[in-house]
C-alpha cells in the first residue's frame, strides 16, 4: 500500500432512499477498503436488501451518492458496474440449464464469449469446486452447490468488488461455513474487496469491520472487537444497540 | 488460484460486446422456450382449437365477402389464419412480460440489470428475444394451418417475416410496459382480462370490419384504435404479397411509442420500480 489512500471500493454517502411514506433508508453511509472484506449487519427487514438494490442500480439514488472504485453510480454507470460482482440473497439462476449455460449467459451481459470464457469458467468452476458439474443441470446441485455458482458467476468479468446478499441463508451448517471460507480465501488471495450482508453473527470475525443497520440507519460501526467490547459477545453488543429503540417504538 | 485476473475488469464493451450482449439474451430466451415444452404447446393448441373448431363452426355461420388483400371469395379459416399469428404474438408479449414480473419476483431481472450495458440495449435485446420465440411458434402453426388446409402463397410466408418482426416487437413492447406496472405474478389474469381479450376481440383478427360496422359503429372505432388490428391488417396482406402502408405506420408508431415507455419504466431514476417494487419487509 502506498502512502496516499487508496479509493474504496465501495463508498455509499449519506444515502436515503424512500418507497412511498416509508423510509427504507436513512443517511446511510459506509465504506469498503480495496481488498478488505466488511459485514453489514443486520436484522431481516433492516434495509439491506434495499441498499444493495441501490448499490446495483435496480433504483437510482435519489438522496446520497454511490462510488464504486471512484465511478459514480448515477453518472458513469456502465464503469461501476463493469468493477461490481453481486450474489443476490434470492437464488437466480436458471434451473433448468446447466452451470455452462448459466455462466456463459451471464458473460454475454457482460459482453464477453469465445474461448477465453470457456476457460474463464473452467477456471471459476475449480475455484469454486464444481469443475465436474459444468454441464448439469442446476436443478440438479444443493443449495451450497448452487451458491457456488453464483459466486463464480459474479466473478466471471473479474470485478474488484463483491456483494453478497445474506449469501448463506437457507444452507445448511456445513455449507454456510464452506461459502464464508470460500469468499474470505478469494478476499485473501486475490485481493477482492467484499461486502457481506447477513443477519448471522458467527459469520462475522473479531477483525472484521462491520455496519450495523437497523431500521434503515447505520447506528454503529467499527471493527467487530471493539463493537463487542463490554459485551458478553457481538449478538449482545447489537441486542444492547438495538433495544432501546425498540422500547421507545413500544 | 490466480492473483493477476482480478488485477482489473474486462470492459468489452463496444460494438462486438453489445452484439455478445444480444445474441446472449437471445440464446437463453430460446433454450427456455425449448425447455418448456408444454409452454410451446399451449402457444401451438390454442390458436389451433380456434382453427380447428371455430373457424369450422363459424365457416358456414359467416360467408366473408372479397375484401383486399383477398382477390376472391375464400374461407373462414383462411380469414382468420392471420389473426391467430398474430395472436400467437400477443400472447408471447404478454408472457415475456409475465416472465418479466416472475424475474423481478425471483430475481434474474435484477442480475440482468447489473449488466453495464445501457438499459435501453438490455430491453431491446430482451424484446429482440421475445420476437424471435415468437416468430418459431407462428411458422409452426402457419405449417399445420398449411396442412389442414389454409394455402397461403409461398412468397408470402417469406414477405410476411418483417410483418411478424414488427407486429412481435410491438406487442412485445406493450408486454414490456404493463411488465413494469404489475406488481405481482397473479395479476397475470387481470393482464388476460383487461388486455390480451380485449385487443384479440375488439380486432379484424375473427371478423372483417365492414361486418363489425354492421353491427356497432363504437365497436367499429374501438376496433379501428386497436394497435392490434393494425398488426393484423399489416400481416393479413404481407401474406397475399400486398402492403398496408396504414398498418405498417400505425404498428410502427405504436412499438416506438411503448418502447419510449418501458425505457422510461425501467430507468432507475425515473421508472415506478424504485417507488414502487421495494423488497418485502422493506417497503411498505
Amino acid at each position: 500500500m502506498d502512502e496516499t489512500r487508496p479509493v474504496p471500493a465501495l463508498q455509499v454517502a449519506g444515502v436515503s432512499h424512500s418507497f412511498g411514506r416509508r423510509k427504507a433508508l436513512d443517511d446511510v453511509s459506509l465504506e469498503v477498503p480495496q481488498g478488505r472484506f466488511v459485514a453489514l449487519l443486520g436484522p431481516n427487514g433492516a434495509g439491506k436488501t434495499t441498499l444493495f438494490s441501490l448499490v446495483t442500480r435496480l433504483y437510482a439514488c435519489r438522496v446520497g451518492a454511490v462510488r464504486i472504485f471512484g465511478h459514480d453510480l448515477s453518472h458513469a454507470p456502465s464503469a461501476a458496474l463493469s468493477e461490481l460482482g453481486v450474489v443476490f440473497q434470492n437464488r437466480t439462476l436458471d434451473l433448468d440449464l446447466t452451470v455452462r449455460q448459466n455462466l456463459a449467459y451471464h458473460a454475454a451481459l457482460h459482453g464477453l464469449a469465445g474461448r477465453a470464457l470457456t476457460l474463464r469458467i473452467s477456471e471459476l468452476l475449480a475455484l469454486v469446486g464444481l469443475a465436474e458439474r459444468g454441464n448439469d443441470k442446476v436443478r440438479t446441485l444443493s443449495g451450497g452447490q448452487a451458491r457456488r455458482v453464483e459466486i463464480a458467476r459474479a466473478l466471471l468479468h473479474r470485478p474488484r468488488l463483491l456483494l453478497l446478499d445474506e449469501a448463506t441463508v437457507g444452507l445448511d451448517l456445513a455449507s454456510r461455513r464452506g461459502i464464508v471460507a470460500l469468499v474470505r480465501e478469494l478476499v485473501r488471495e486475490t485481493g477482492l474487496a467484499v461486502l457481506w450482508a447477513t443477519h448471522i453473527f458467527d459469520e462475522i470475525e473479531a477483525t472484521d469491520q462491520v455496519h450495523v443497520l437497523h431500521q434503515g440507519r447505520i447506528i454503529a460501526a467499527g471493527e467487530a472487537a471493539a463493537l463487542a467490547a463490554g459485551s458478553a459477545s457481538l449478538e449482545a453488543a447489537f441486542r444492547a444497540l438495538t433495544e432501546p429503540d425498540e422500547d421507545a417504538a413500544a | 488460484m490466480s492473483g493477476s485476473p482480478f488485477a482489473a475488469p474486462l470492459r468489452p464493451l463496444g460494438a462486438r460486446g453489445y452484439a455478445i450482449c444480444l445474441s446472449g439474451i437471445v440464446w437463453r430466451e430460446l433454450l427456455r422456450f425449448v425447455q418448456q415444452k408444454e409452454r410451446f404447446l399451449s402457444a401451438l393448441v390454442r390458436p389451433l382449437l380456434w382453427l380447428f373448431i371455430f373457424a369450422a363452426g363459424f365457416r358456414s355461420a359467416l360467408g366473408i365477402s372479397i375484401i383486399p388483400p383477398y382477390d376472391t371469395y375464400v374461407l373462414y379459416e383462411v380469414y382468420v389464419t392471420p389473426g391467430l399469428a398474430v395472436m400467437i404474438q400477443l400472447f408471447n408479449g404478454m408472457q415475456s412480460s409475465l416472465s418479466m414480473v416472475y424475474d423481478r419476483e425471483v430475481g434474474s431481472m435484477r442480475v440482468l440489470l447489473t449488466s453495464p450495458f445501457p438499459r435501453w440495449w438490455l430491453l431491446f435485446s430482451k424484446l429482440i428475444a421475445g420476437v424471435v420465440v415468437s416468430l418459431v411458434q407462428v411458422y409452426v402453426f402457419l405449417a399445420v394451418a398449411f396442412l389442414w388446409g389454409v394455402e397461403i402463397p409461398l412468397y408470402g410466408y417469406v414477405l410476411a417475416l418483417p410483418a411478424f418482426i414488427l407486429s412481435g416487437f410491438m406487442l412485445g413492447a406493450i408486454g414490456l410496459v404493463i411488465s413494469s406496472l404489475v406488481r405481482q405474478l397473479e395479476n397475470f389474469a387481470s393482464v388476460m382480462n383487461f388486455v390480451i381479450f380485449p385487443m384479440f376481440f375488439a380486432s379484424s383478427a375473427l371478423y372483417p370490419l365492414w361486418r363489425v360496422r354492421d353491427a356497432s359503429e363504437a365497436l367499429y372505432v374501438a376496433c379501428l384504435i386497436n394497435p392490434f388490428t393494425h398488426a393484423v391488417e399489416l400481416a393479413r396482406f404481407a401474406l397475399y404479397g400486398a402492403f398496408n402502408p396504414v398498418a405498417c405506420a400505425v404498428v410502427a408508431g405504436t412499438t416506438l411509442v411503448f418502447f419510449a415507455l418501458a425505457v422510461i419504466a425501467y430507468d432507475p431514476g425515473r421508472g415506478v420500480m424504485g417507488l414502487r417494487g421495494g423488497p418485502k419487509g422493506e417497503a411498505s
